[in-house]
C-alpha cells in the first residue's frame, strides 16, 4: 500500500490540457522529485494532489492517499490537507500574511491541525527545529529575510505532522546560499520525521541533491522516471538528455581573439543613496558601491559574482550610464566620465543585456522598432544600412529577420532573450554588460544563450561584464571573477582557481553552497 | 470583439451611451420640432403620437428638447475631458519622466486646483466673462486636468520602472521621446477608462451648472437647463423635470458602466490578476 498515489491523473483548461496521463505512488519516507520547465504541468500536478486546482480546471484521474480516495467534498479536502499533506509555496512573501507575525500564523496551523497539540509547547519547538528562534515569532513576514520567511513556511506545514511534504520550488526566490541552507534543512527534516517529499523543481542539481526517484516533465506528461543516478546519469529521452547538458554549462572552446590593452577602467567608483526624508529623518546614506576599482581588457570576459543586494547592478548602471557615481569615476577607451555624462559618442561602444526578457521590450512597438532604438546613436546610417544592421544582428542570434514585424508577446523567453543580446549588438559595442543573462530563462535554454553568447564575443570579439549569482554559468564563460560583497570587490581570480581555494570568506561561502554535480 | 463580449456590462454600457450620442448627433440637422418653436397654445401637452414626451410651457417638444440638450451635454463633457486630457496627460508625463522639481510642482498644482471644485472655478468664470456652455466648459476641462495628471503618473511610474525604458535611455532618448514612445502607449488604456470615466461625471457636473444658471443659457438648451426650467413646474407638470432628470441618470449610468467593462477589457493590470495563474 502506497501513501500516495496517482493514476493517469489530467488537468483540462476548456480544450487545452494541461496535464495527461500522470501516474506516480510514493512510499513513506520516500523523496519524489518532479522535474519540468515552466509551464510543463508540474505545479498544476501538485495543485491536484492538494486539490487546490483552480475553478476553472477539470480533473481526471484517480489520487489516492493510503488507498484512500481523496475527498472532492472541499471542507473534507480541507481538513485531509491540514493533516496529512504539509505545502510549502514558492514565493513566502505572498504565501504568507502580511499583516499577522509568523509565530501567530505558525499558532493558528497548530491550533487547525487537532493533534492536540499545546500552542506555547508546539510553537518553540517547531521553529527551533526550523532554524528559527523564539525571537523570531513576534515577527512580521517583511522583517524576515526570504531564507527565513521559507523557514517559516516549513514550520507551518510541519505544524500537523504531516505524512506528505509537497514543495513547489522552495528555493527559487533565495540567493545561492540560503537555497543550500533550505535545501538541506528540508532534507533533514524529511529524514527526521520519515516524512515522504514531493519535490517540484527546475533545477536538476537541487533534485538530484535531495530525491532519491524523480520524473522528468514535458508539455504536461512525464517523459522519464526512475532513480535519480539513473535517470541523469543514463538519460534515455531526448529531453532528458538535453536538460542534463543544459545544467552542465557545457560551452565549446572557441578561439578567441587575444585579451588586449584596458578598455574599462573603474577607479575608485562609489555610489551612495539618500535615506529619510528631504529634512527630517535623514540618515546616514547607505553606500551601495563602495569604492570599487577594476579594469577590463578589450575580449576579455569578467564576471562579477555575489550575493542579491551586494551592489553588483547598481555597479552595472553606472557603468552603462545609467546612473550618476557619488564619488570616483571611470574611463571607457581612455574618457573620463561618471555614469550619465557619458559621452554621446561613446554611448554606442557600452549596452547592456537585462535579465527579465518580459521587461525588457515595449509590448506596443514591433521587435523591428525596438531593435532599431539604438541606431539613433549612430549619426549618419541611412535607412538601408540601419537594415542591414538590424538584419545582420537579428541573424547572428541565430533568428530569423521576418520576425521583426512582429510584436514582444509572440516570442517565447529565450528568444527575446536573444533578441535583447541582438538590440545589444546594433551599435557594434565593445563592451556588453550582462545583467544575470540566463537567470530568468528555463534551463534547457540556458545552454543555448550562454553558447550563443561564446560564439558572439569569438566573432566580434566583444568585452564581456557578466553579473550573475550562478557559479557553474560563470565557470563557463568568464576569464576572471570578481567577487563582490556589500559594495566592496572582495576577491578576484580566475573562475577555477578561485572557487578551488576560495580566501574570502563571502567567497567560500559561495563555493561550499553550490550543490553536488548531477552523477 | 469576442473579448467585449465577455463584459457584458461593457456592451450593455457602450449601446447605451452609443443610442444617446447618435440621437444627439440626429439633434444636429433634423429634430421632431424645432426647439425654438415657441407655441403657447399648445403648451403642457401630456404624451401623445405627435409629442411623444409632451411639451413643455412653451409648447416646445419635448423629444427636440432632450436630443437637442443631450447634444449639449455630450459637447460640453468631451470639450472638458479634451482640455483635461489634453494638458494633463502631459503633465502626469512629465512628472513620471523628469521625477525631482517637476513632480513636485505636477503634484502640488494638482491639489491645489484639487481644492476648488468645478462649480466654484465656474462661478469666478462667470463672474468674470458672464455665463455660457463655454466658461462650462472651461470650467470642467479645469477641474478634469489634475485628474488625468493623476492617472498619467501613475500608470507612467509603473511603467517606468520596466528594462525597455532603461533600454530607451541608454539608446540616447530624451525625457519627451521616452515619455510619448514608450509610456504614453502603455497607459492609453488607462487614459481612455479615465476618459469615460471623466466623460460621465462632465455631463453631471454641466447638468449640474447649468442648473444653477452658470452654463449653457437659452435659446440653447442642455439637460441641465430643462431641470431648471421645469423645477418650479414639477408638482403640476412632474414629467417636465422627470424626462430630462432620466436621460441624465441613463447616460451617466451607462458610460459608467462602460468605464467599467473597459477597464475590466483592456487593463492589462486586471487582466494579469484575472489569468489563471498557475502556469509557473
Amino acid at each position: 500500500m502506497s501513501l500516495l498515489e496517482v493514476q493517469n491523473l489530467a488537468v483540462r483548461f476548456g480544450d487545452h490540457t494541461a496535464v495527461a496521463d500522470v501516474s506516480l505512488t510514493l512510499e513513506r519516507g520516500e523523496r519524489f522529485g518532479i522535474i519540468g520547465e515552466s509551464g510543463s504541468g508540474k505545479t498544476l500536478t501538485a495543485l491536484a494532489i492538494t486539490g487546490l486546482l483552480p475553478e476553472s480546471a477539470v480533473m481526471a484521474g484517480a489520487i489516492r492517499i493510503d488507498d484512500n480516495p481523496i475527498p472532492s467534498d472541499e471542507r473534507a479536502m480541507a481538513r485531509l490537507r491540514g493533516k496529512r499533506i504539509g505545502i510549502v509555496f514558492q514565493e513566502p512573501m505572498t504565501a504568507l500574511n502580511p499583516l499577522m507575525p509568523i509565530g501567530e500564523q505558525i499558532g493558528e496551523a497548530i491550533r487547525l491541525s487537532d493533534i492536540g497539540g499545546v500552542e506555547h509547547i508546539e510553537l518553540p519547538l517547531l521553529l527551533g527545529e526550523v532554524g528559527l528562534e523564539n525571537r523570531h515569532a513576534q515577527r512580521f513576514p517583511h522583517q524576515l529575510s526570504g531564507g527565513q520567511r521559507q523557514r517559516a513556511m516549513i514550520a507551518m506545514a510541519l505544524a500537523s505532522q504531516p505524512d506528505i511534504l509537497i514543495a513547489d520550488e522552495p528555493t527559487s526566490a533565495l540567493d545561492l546560499i540560503t537555497q543550500r541552507l533550505v535545501l538541506d534543512l528540508i532534507a533533514e527534516l524529511c529524514t527526521r520525521r520519515k516524512m515522504a517529499l514531493l519535490f517540484i523543481s527546475h533545477d536538476l542539481k537541487s533534485v538530484a541533491a535531495l530525491c532519491s526517484r524523480v520524473a522528468v516533465m514535458h508539455d504536461g506528461r512525464f517523459v522519464e522516471v526512475g532513480k535519480t543516478r539513473t535517470v541523469f546519469g543514463e538519460p534515455r529521452e531526448a529531453y532528458t538528455k538535453l536538460l542534463v547538458a543544459a545544467a552542465e554549462f557545457k560551452t565549446p572552446l572557441r578561439d578567441r581573439q587575444p585579451i588586449g590593452e584596458t578598455l574599462l577602467e573603474v577607479r575608485g567608483l562609489t555610489r551612495d543613496y539618500r535615506q529619510g526624508g528631504l529634512l527630517f529623518g535623514r540618515k546616514k546614506p547607505l553606500r551601495a558601491v563602495d569604492s570599487v576599482c577594476f579594469s577590463i581588457g578589450q575580449a576579455e570576459s569578467v564576471a562579477l559574482v555575489g550575493p542579491s543586494g551586494c551592489g553588483k547592478s547598481t555597479l552595472a548602471r553606472m557603468i552603462v550610464g545609467l546612473d550618476n557615481a557619488s564619488g570616483g569615476q571611470m574611463a571607457l577607451s581612455g574618457q573620463t566620465y561618471h555614469g550619465r555624462d557619458l559621452p554621446t559618442g561613446l554611448r554606442r561602444d557600452v549596452s547592456l543585456v537585462f535579465q527579465d526578457p518580459f521587461g525588457s521590450f515595449d509590448p506596443h512597438l514591433t521587435i523591428g522598432q525596438s531593435l532599431a532604438e539604438p541606431l539613433r546613436l549612430e549619426q549618419g546610417l541611412s535607412l538601408d544600412q540601419q537594415n542591414t544592421r538590424l538584419i545582420e544582428a537579428v541573424q547572428a542570434v541565430g533568428l530569423d529577420p521576418q520576425m521583426m514585424g512582429r510584436h514582444p508577446h509572440a516570442f517565447s523567453g529565450g528568444q527575446r532573450q536573444r533578441l535583447a543580446i541582438a538590440r545589444a549588438l546594433v551599435t557594434r559595442p565593445k563592451l556588453v554588460v550582462l545583467d544575470e543573462p540566463v537567470s530568468a530563462l528555463d534551463m534547457s535554454v540556458r545552454a543555448d544563450v550562454l553558447a550563443l553568447l561564446a560564439q558572439l564575443q569569438a566573432e566580434f570579439g566583444l568585452t564581456y561584464l557578466i553579473i550573475s549569482h550562478d557559479l557553474d554559468m560563470v565557470r563557463a564563460i568568464a576569464d576572471r571573477v570578481m567577487v563582490m560583497d556589500a559594495g566592496k570587490i572582495v576577491e578576484t581570480g580566475e573562475p577555477n582557481q578561485l572557487f578551488a581555494a576560495p580566501q574570502h570568506a563571502l567567497t567560500r561561502e559561495l563555493v561550499e553552497a553550490r550543490l553536488p554535480e548531477l552523477v | 470583439m469576442r473579448g467585449a463580449l465577455r463584459h457584458p456590462s461593457l456592451v450593455l454600457g457602450l449601446t447605451a451611451s452609443g443610442l444617446f450620442a447618435v440621437l444627439a448627433l440626429v439633434s444636429l440637422v433634423w429634430t421632431p420640432y424645432a426647439i425654438a418653436d415657441i407655441d403657447i397654445g399648445r403648451r403642457f401637452l401630456g404624451p401623445s403620437l405627435n409629442h411623444w414626451f409632451g411639451t413643455d410651457n412653451l409648447g416646445r417638444d419635448m423629444v427636440s428638447l432632450i436630443m437637442s440638450g443631450t447634444l449639449t451635454s455630450f459637447v460640453v463633457a468631451a470639450l472638458a475631458v479634451g482640455i483635461g486630457a489634453g494638458v494633463g496627460v502631459p503633465l502626469g508625463l512629465a512628472a513620471a519622466a523628469w521625477g525631482g522639481v517637476v513632480e513636485w510642482a505636477v503634484l502640488r498644482l494638482s491639489d491645489f486646483v484639487f481644492a476648488f471644485p468645478a462649480i466654484i472655478v465656474a462661478i469666478l468664470i462667470t463672474t468674470l466673462f458672464g455665463p455660457s456652455a463655454i466658461n462650462a466648459i472651461l470650467a470642467i476641462g479645469i477641474f478634469n486636468i489634475p485628474v488625468f495628471a493623476r492617472v498619467a503618473r501613475g500608470g507612467a511610474l509603473s511603467i517606468k520602472t520596466l528594462d525597455f525604458v532603461a533600454a530607451a535611455r541608454l539608446a540616447g532618448l530624451g525625457n519627451w521621446a521616452i515619455a510619448f514612445r514608450h509610456l504614453l502607449p502603455n497607459i492609453a488604456s488607462l487614459i481612455i477608462v479615465q476618459g469615460t470615466i471623466q466623460l460621465s461625471l462632465g455631463i453631471l457636473a454641466e447638468a449640474g451648472l447649468s442648473y444653477i444658471g452658470l452654463g449653457t443659457q437659452p435659446p440653447a438648451t442642455s439637460l441641465g437647463l430643462l431641470l431648471r426650467d421645469a423645477q418650479s413646474l414639477f408638482l403640476l407638470h412632474p414629467s417636465l423635470s422627470l424626462v430630462p432628470g432620466l436621460a441624465i441618470v441613463i447616460i451617466v449610468v451607462a458610460l459608467n458602466l462602460a468605464g467599467d467593462g473597459l477597464r475590466d477589457a483592456i487593463d492589462p493590470r486586471l487582466k494579469q490578476q484575472g489569468g489563471t495563474g498557475v502556469a509557473s
